[in-house]
């Protein structure tokens, strides 16, 4: 479990991570989702007491990183950058972290062949292609079968054996119990294997909310076309049921499906003569949430000529 | 799939401890290639040079009347010519040690040092530790090496000495604890800069450039503090005789292990402040 209160990080005047408050549970894949800059890195980094908090605190299963007195037990990450010596093969990192723990050498066998880096187990890391360091920074992460597992953008570099790899490997940490947190800026590859989403912006919490409830509130409405709006509208209304007329001889309903609409005014013989369903899909949904808070927003790509 | 938990789970839950990390460090240190090859080369310039040295000897001859910087000025005998390649050996055994420090800066690594032992400075200590005692052992026999060697090369010459005579065993040892030391001076240079380049050239200018600086200050002050110099103090330390004006040997050793002492104290609270 991790929780964060308040958390707070800034580099002079720039607050790059700003009061932000969630939590980690338990049994749950929980994605961190922010566009780039948004302060994912710096939180997670927090979170292992390299960077320290300018406020606020982070806790993991109830205490601070560095009150363990074996942390690698506790949580295992990945982080986005590279954090190996090139020069070393995959087992001598393995083993030099496993050693401070008092981990055996068996468990850093069983780790590398979880990872699939049995055949280049004894390379060196700087020969590894991207993917086969994020299975190396995966099997370090497990060295210490810790009760949470944190992943940087864990399917960067990866390939689609790679990714479908990490999916299942997620749900299966989630299954036996363990609290995941998987960091991304893509919403579509976080939505299949996240339980629970903490979406950021410029540092700040902008939603903490489960997939599904996210989905469905990203499903948005139906757009209803009938002569008949000021008579269609009173039938549909109802509990959890929102009809706003949008123009002349539309109508825009929430609530229910273009089926429902349908039956109710076939029931009433009201003619209509459009029905689209308006939602976003979760990308959209997830764009409208960050839009405001991009770092780097990329300008119109219609040339504006200068004068 | 395979199983993501330890067959030993939660058995066998162990605490971070100094001599865990010490025996992490000491893998992470043999199992890079750079740590083998300036080890190997700290020997090959201490016996190399000092061989050298003997066997072209002649009295009075040219060329080697002014020893390494570290012992210029100083009358020339047995040891200061088969200590001739040391403070080559010095430079890199100093780049073994900024590179054991900042190497894991410059690659990433930290970031998974400091997670495995969030305590942080037991990693600075044992670093220390782990580049004395390699350097130690290498350069002390390093320097016996090449005064045996030299011996046979200098056999008869009126500057040839024994094992037997006066201070050579101990100047030899001070040259392997001066290196030790300059190896640790290195981790607390590379700590504290977290960059090769910038612990190397630091290094370079504190080990080399400043003696030639000191000669910039007015006489009085350059002959009250020229003694202190890093570099000087720990030319004491293995000089066979003591040159006027030059601290003793127990003296010079004292003096250059308070430098490094200095430097590791600011790369601790480096270390321990600051993010990473």
């Amino acid at each position: 479990m991790i929780e964060a209160r308040e958390l707070t990080k800034r580099y002079g005047d720039k607050t790059v991570v700003d009061r932000l408050s969630f939590t980690v549970k338990p049994g749950e894949v929980t994605g961190f989702l922010g566009p780039n800059g948004a302060g994912k890195s710096t939180t997670m980094r927090m979170v292992l007491g390299l960077d320290a908090p300018t406020a606020g605190e982070v806790h993991v299963n109830g205490r601070s990183y560095a009150g363990h007195a074996a942390p690698l037990h506790e949580i295992g990450a990945l982080l986005e950058a590279k954090s190996v010596h090139p020069g070393r093969s995959a087992v001598g990192h393995l083993t030099a972290l496993a050693q401070t723990h008092g981990i055996g050498r068996r468990r850093v066998d069983e780790v590398i062949d979880l990872a699939g880096l049995g055949s280049v187990a004894h390379k060196r890391v700087g020969a590894f292609s991207l993917g086969m360091g994020q299975r190396l920074g995966i099997a370090a992460a497990l060295l210490g079968d810790p009760e949470v597992v944190m992943l940087d953008e864990p399917v960067n570099g990866l390939d689609p054996e790679g990714v479908l790899w990490i999916r299942n490997l997620l749900a299966q940490l989630a299954g036996e119990g363990r609290a995941v947190l998987l960091s991304s800026h893509l919403m579509s590859e976080t939505a299949q294997v996240a339980d629970h989403l903490i979406i950021i912006g410029r540092g700040r919490l902008l939603a903490d909310t489960s997939v599904a409830d996210l989905v469905e509130a990203s499903l948005g409405g139906v757009r209803v076309g009938t002569d008949e709006a000021a008579r269609l509208g009173p039938l549909l209304a109802g509990p959890g049921v929102s009809v706003t007329s949008s123009g002349d001889g539309e109508l825009q309903v929430a609530g229910l499906s273009a089926r429902e609409i349908a039956a109710v005014a076939l029931r009433h013989g009201v003619l209509v003569h459009e029905l689209t369903p308006t939602g976003v899909s979760l990308e959209e949904a997830f764009m409208e949430l960050t839009r405001d808070e991009l770092e780097y927003q990329s300008a119109p790509a219609s040339g504006r000529t200068e004068r | 799939m395979t199983a993501i938990a330890a067959e030993t789970r939660r058995t066998a839950v162990k605490r971070v401890t100094f001599p865990r990390v010490l025996l992490s460090e000491s893998t992470k240190f043999r199992t890079l290639r750079s740590s083998w090859i300036t080890l190997g080369l700290s020997l090959v310039l201490l016996a190399g040079f000092g061989a050298i040295a003997a066997y072209t000897y002649s009295p009075g001859g040219a060329g080697v009347t002014d020893g390494p910087p570290g012992i210029a000025g100083r009358p020339l005998d047995a040891v200061s010519l088969s200590l001739m390649g040391l403070s080559f050996a010095s430079l890199v055994a100093g780049v073994l040690g900024v590179l054991m420090s900042a190497g894991e800066y410059s690659t990433g690594m930290i970031r998974s040092t400091l997670a495995a032992v969030p305590k942080r400075l037991p990693v600075l200590w044992a670093k220390a530790l782990i580049a004395f005692g390699a350097v130690f052992a290498v350069t002390a026999a390093g320097a016996f090496l090449a005064f045996l060697i030299g011996t046979v090369g200098l056999d008869g010459e009126a500057i040839a000495l024994t094992l037997g005579d006066d201070g050579v065993v101990r100047s030899l040892f001070g040259a392997g604890l001066y290196l030790g030391l300059v190896a640790v001076f290195g981790v607390g240079l590379g700590t504290l800069l977290r960059s090769p380049a910038g612990g190397i050239a630091s290094l370079v200018g504190v080990l080399l450039l400043l003696p030639g600086l000191s000669q910039l200050l007015p006489d009085s002050w350059e002959d009250t503090l020229t003694p202190y110099l890093p570099s000087n103090a720990g030319g004491a330390a293995y000089a066979l005789t003591q040159a006027e004006g030059a601290l003793t040997p127990g003296e010079g050793l004292a003096v250059f292990a308070g430098w490094v002492a200095v430097t590791l104290i600011g790369a601790a609270f480096r270390l321990k402040r600051a993010d990473c």
